[in-house]
């Protein structure tokens, strides 16, 4: 889902960055408050996995291929604003090193994966974890729909700066981009929760770092 | 089995580098935006990247295309991990010296009561 340079226009392109300038300048002064011991090590490995994994296209429908994002699983073990640092980073080596999306579109490819999709993870991880509460079960349902979410909303902000920047109709590129991420959301969701049935039995203790966090930085218990 | 607990994160660095060795085995297909950018034919309007490094992930000089994604994959992996985990690692130190935080087991720290 990464941008190349030329399907948006300045404008658009600019507007992006600015929104995602934004919010990593505010995800970067949470994550200088909140940042624990451990979570050093595990934003790295993150990154690194999720790094890793973008690279591993799996094959959908119709000659149609997808990866992970990672966004939601970022967001479940690291919390949202540590999450947006590392799917921020993984965009920009991605740009810079391996040109792997533009370098106008960066902007918009951060706003949508880095910090929509990271969001959006989050919180419907969050949301439906209340709901569903702390069983097996209803942790991996929460995951999965986290991770379906964080890729279709992804898309969806994906076409719509296609849209508003005038390279494709809206009433053409939303059903389309929605459509086909719908499928690859499946793909994403699965991942999610493949990981984190993994880190379940592996280290239940860094399951639990990216809610620590978040909660205690709001005060409860 | 305790090595590995004292060491996970490198048992992490060690399984995200496994799944960058088994990036030849991708689908070839074009993922979503490329598919749909095709089906509506303005896949042409992507601009070349003004510098190339490692281009489509295809290590440079390396003609065994299986080969050249590994290296590639094993670059990036490394390489996104120096930089997050330095940037995290440097900002962490920074901010354990300034507020002077006893390490985490010890009670309550000075900003325990904010």
């Amino acid at each position: 889902m990464h941008i190349p340079d030329g399907f948006l226009n300045t404008a658009t392109s600019l507007a992006a960055w600015s929104a995602s300038a934004a919010g990593l300048a505010y995800a970067l002064r949470r994550v200088d408050k909140t940042l624990g011991e451990r979570q050093v090590p595990l934003m790295g490995v993150t990154a690194a996995f999720i790094f890793a994994a973008q690279m591993l296209n799996f094959t959908v429908i119709g000659g149609t291929s997808g990866h992970l994002l990672g966004g939601a699983l970022a967001a479940i073990l690291l919390g949202p604003w540590a999450g947006t640092l590392v799917l921020t980073s993984v965009l920009v080596v991605q740009a810079l090193l391996f040109q792997d999306g533009g370098l106008l579109a960066l902007g918009a490819n951060a706003l949508n994966m880095a910090l929509i999709g990271v969001l959006a993870g989050w919180a419907a991880y969050t949301l439906l974890g209340r709901l569903f509460g702390r069983r097996p079960w209803a942790v991996f349902a929460a995951g999965f729909l986290a991770g379906w979410l964080s890729v279709e909303l992804a898309a969806l902000a994906a076409a719509t700066e296609l849209a508003l920047s005038g390279t494709l109709a809206w009433q053409v590129v939303v059903p389309a981009m929605g459509g086909i991420h719908a499928l690859i959301g499946v793909g994403e969701g699965l991942i999610t929760v493949a990981v984190l049935g993994f880190l379940r039995v592996a280290r239940p203790d860094l399951l639990a770092l990216g809610q620590t966090t978040e909660v205690s930085k709001d005060g409860m218990p | 089995m305790s090595w590995l607990k004292k060491h996970w994160w490198l048992a992490g660095l060690i399984l995200a580098l496994t799944v960058a060795l088994l990036s030849p085995l991708a689908s070839p297909h074009p993922d979503g935006l490329e598919r749909v950018a095709e089906d509506q034919g303005i896949i042409d309007r992507a601009k070349g990247p003004p510098f190339r490094i490692v281009t489509d992930y295809l290590f440079p000089g390396i003609h065994d295309e299986r080969l050249a994604t590994i290296l590639a994959g094993l670059l990036g992996t490394a390489v996104v991990f120096a930089l997050v985990g330095g940037v995290a690692w440097i900002a962490r130190r920074r901010h354990s010296r300034s507020h002077d935080r006893p390490l985490p087991p010890s009670g309550p720290g000075p900003d325990a009561g904010s």
